[in-house]
């Protein structure tokens, strides 16, 4: 399923990240790898953006680029 | 001196990791620092001599790799990359030590030596997070150590640590590198030695690494090979893309993805050897803080209570000390009336310098009230979230939630504001930013509400300023969306942003925080605004022989003689009445000369030209004036006001008040001044801002006038609406 589908509070491991360019590039060098466990933290009030956790930190993404990352939901 | 060796030690890291922290505490220097990332914009050097040595410490932008993405990190690399400084120190968020450690391979992978500082040390010790050390140098060959920045320790350590790995030999680094893919290694190996073969002598860094950079396709370093290589460069470049197009025929997937997950795998060995977490789950406070602060239904009113505590505080804690000061000031002004001699160096000093320094150096509090409040902002962690709440609504409207941080550090000042724009990755954005933030209204143009809305709208004061404030947020916003809708056309960037920890603001850093503004402010005063007074005070003195309408000495004798004649035969209660009738009867004429004569000066003369320009806007000489002033400081506005109306013979703020008052100025043509103060171009050291920041003349003049001509619409839609509808 598409990382912007999970709700707050799932889990799940990174599978692929699709889309070109910096932002994929940057996304990739701040450690969402695949394989990577991600946790969804929340989303912000009006929905978007969303706050995930990977590696242990915090990070924010628009759910718009949150669709472009294909996860593996885990429990 | 001279035989000292000179050691030049860069400080490099992830945004937020500490770097200006232990910079400050190394250098003993002030740079500003903020618990969000992209703090630091621009390299700052620092001078010390310590353990015998000369050291130059560089502190620099963050950066999550040397691959950059905005302009703030392609400073930290270019000067990692081309300076060569003698010791790099890559400065490592130890609660955040997998991600810190991709930046720290890539820094190794380059020839110059590298040392590790695990700052932090306390925050990853109270998550349970153990590190290894010694592991760690001895798998990465690398010295490491532990700090801890904001408490000041291990910076003895840092530096000895730097220095000796200063002085050593140069080491070749073979213990443990990145090991890419196995077709990917080859492919390095094969470039590596076509460079050491073809180009050796002109390319002086490890061939190793630009065959990485290469075949990663880095567009600066594939830029600079070509520059530096000449024919036999172009024919490895050429070489380098059939690489790549095997290698994603191969992986079905680009080159660099692949090495950035061949990295992380890399690091996630090393993690697994010398990284441990106690398992014991633990309350994370700054988790509990966020579920409050950005939870979905009172995250806005929260944020919306901030700012409006912040302006709260701002104006009515400011007002008490503003009263002391304004005393003192009072003090000074009628100490100097009585006991000087009269003569044209008292006019200056009372009625020039401390009538302008002395009306606008009152709002030291507010102003200092103000930048504390956006000092916690940033010092909390705070701001960071405010860009997160705030995303969807700047993404709306064709900005980006990051080019929130500048606009909110605008209401403080407009100079760092702009400069924090540079976080910002796409260009667009960052122009975007850099026009709409003079709009936000900076603490300079506070006293001139003060004075106005205080002086016209008493009780309704606050609310009028709020409104004030209100416009400028919406105008930013709409001229925003009009930009980018002809301009700057195209999206906004996405928006990626880490977002840290809440932590305790350092008491040191806020009060030194404080104190640097004072400073600043001060210093403000003494030049800019000193003469400024100065200058203004000549102008409008000048020339001293002028040609009155009126007779005016002629006119106070015969008032004398007149009541000469009443004393004669009045008793002694009529004799107090007849002296106030006396005195009230000289003020009013004295003051009508004043005027007069300040109409007929240099000034006047000035204002009386502005004046075609400025009387549609229900705005006199005098105020045309204080603006035309207000754009060396916006404070200047209110200490022109301060000087052009000082006729009375005092200088207090009530004093400003009553000139303003009688001098014909409406309510609503105080409102129409405050909104073009609000809008009008911004001050010389914003405007220069902004040219340096956009590099072009082209926008620092598109700047101006675009302010401009909207201030001037908005003060005369304002004003001549408010006249139709009956307001005087
Ligand atoms: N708990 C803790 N906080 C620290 C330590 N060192 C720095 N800080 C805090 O971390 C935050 C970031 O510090 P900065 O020095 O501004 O970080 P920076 O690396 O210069 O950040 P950028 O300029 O944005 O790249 C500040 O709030 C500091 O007070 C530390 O060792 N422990
Ligand atoms: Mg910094």
């Amino acid at each position: 399923m598409l990382l912007s589908e999970m709700k707050e509070g799932e889990k799940g491991i990174i599978v692929r990240i699709a889309g070109s360019g910096a932002l994929r590039r940057r996304i990739l060098e701040m450690g969402m790898v695949k394989g990577s466990q991600i946790y969804i933290e929340k989303y912000a009030p009006l929905k978007d953006p969303l706050e995930l956790i990977v590696k242990n930190y915090h990070i924010s993404l628009r759910v718009e680029e949150a669709s472009q990352i294909t996860v593996e939901k885990s429990e | 001196m001279t035989d000292k060796k000179t050691i030049t030690i860069a400080l490099a890291g992830n945004p937020n990791s500490g770097k200006t922290t232990i910079f400050n505490n190394i250098t003993g220097s002030r740079q500003k620092i903020g618990n969000w990332p992209g703090v630091t914009v621009e390299k700052k050097e620092g001078l010390i001599s310590k353990f015998g040595y000369d050291l130059k410490i560089v502190d620099l932008p963050g950066t999550y790799s040397l691959t950059p993405y905005s302009i703030e990190e392609i400073v930290a690399r270019n000067f990692v990359l081309e300076e060569s400084p003698d010791v790099v120190i890559d400065i490592i968020d130890s609660s955040n030590l997998e991600r810190s450690l991709y930046l720290a391979t890539q820094l190794r992978e380059i020839d110059g030596k590298v040392l590790f500082v695990l700052n932090m040390a306390d925050v990853a010790r109270s998550h349970g997070t153990k590190i290894d050390a010694e592991k760690l140098s001895s798998l990465l060959d690398v010295p490491v150590i532990f700090t801890v920045g904001n408490k000041n320790e291990g910076m003895d350590d840092l530096l000895k640590e730097a220095i000796k790995l200063a002085e050593s030999s140069p080491v070749k680094k073979e213990k443990r590198n990145v090991k890419y893919s196995k077709d990917i290694e080859s492919a390095i190996v094969r470039i590596g030695d076509l460079i050491e073969d073809k180009v050796k002598d002109n390319i002086h860094y490890n061939f190793r690494w630009t065959a990485i950079k290469l075949l990663e396709d880095d567009k600066i370093v594939k830029e600079r090979f070509a520059l530096k290589a000449g024919n036999a460069g172009s024919d490895i470049i050429d070489e380098v893309q059939s690489l790549r197009k095997n290698l994603l025929n191969l992986y079905d997937e680009d080159t660099e993805i692949i090495m950035t997950d061949d990295r992380y795998g890399f690091i996630s060995g090393i993690i697994k050897e010398v990284q441990t977490i106690s398992p014991k789950r633990r309350v994370d406070i700054s988790r509990n803080i966020d579920l409050v602060l950005t939870n979905k239904f009172i995250g806005f009113p929260i944020f919306i209570f901030f700012i409006w505590a912040m302006f709260q505080l701002t104006f009515t804690v400011g007002a008490y000390p503003m009263d002391l000061i304004d005393n003192g000031v009072n003090l000074l002004s009628s100490g100097f009336e009585r006991f000087l001699p009269e003569s044209i160096f008292k006019d200056l000093l009372v009625n020039g310098i401390i009538a302008g320094v002395g009306s606008v150096i009152i709002f030291l509090p507010n102003i200092l009230i103000l930048f504390f409040c956006i000092a916690l902002f940033e010092d909390t962690g705070y701001m960071a979230r405010a860009a997160f709440l705030m995303d969807k609504i700047m993404h709306l409207i064709g900005l980006h939630g990051k080019s929130f941080i500048p606009m909110l550090m605008g209401f403080g000042c407009n100079v760092p504001a702009i400069m924090a724009a540079r976080t910002l990755e796409s260009e667009k954005d960052r122009i975007l930013t850099i026009l709409i933030t003079p709009f936000m209204s900076c603490s300079a143009k506070l006293p001139v509400y003060i004075v106005l809305a205080g002086t016209f709208f008493a009780a309704k004061a606050g609310n009028v300023i709020f409104s004030l404030y209100l416009l400028g947020i919406i105008l930013s916003i709409i001229s925003g969306r009009l930009f980018r809708l002809t301009l700057l056309k195209g999206a906004d960037a996405p928006f990626v942003m880490e977002l840290p920890p809440y932590r305790v603001p350092m008491l040191k850093s806020l009060t030194i925080h404080m104190w640097d503004r004072s400073k600043m402010f001060l210093k403000k005063m003494g030049k800019i605004i000193l003469v400024g007074s100065i200058i203004v005070w000549f102008l409008s003195s000048f020339p001293r022989n002028i040609n009155y309408s009126e007779d005016y000495t002629s006119i106070l004798n015969n008032i004398n003689e007149s009541f000469k004649e009443k004393f004669i035969s009045a008793d002694e209660n009529e004799k107090i009445l007849l002296n106030e009738q006396k005195l009230a009867a000289i003020a009013g004429i004295e003051n009508k000369m004043n005027s007069e004569k300040i109409e007929k000066s240099f000034m006047g003369k000035i204002g009386k030209g502005l004046s075609p320009v400025f009387k549609p806007l229900g705005i006199d000489w005098r105020g045309s004036v204080s603006l035309l002033t207000g754009v060396f400081a916006k404070e200047i506005v209110v200490s022109t006001l301060g000087v052009l109306y000082s006729t009375e013979k005092s200088n207090d703020k009530a004093a400003l008040a009553n000139a303003l008052r009688s001098s014909g100025m409406t309510p609503l043509s105080a409102l129409s001044m405050m909104v073009f103060v609000l809008l009008y171009l911004p001050c010389l050291a914003t405007i220069t801002t902004i040219k340096k920041e956009t590099g072009s003349f082209k926008w620092t003049f598109f700047s101006i006038t675009y302010s401009t001509v909207i201030a001037w619409m908005m003060s005369f839609c304002l004003y001549q609406g408010g006249k139709l509808l009956g307001f005087a």
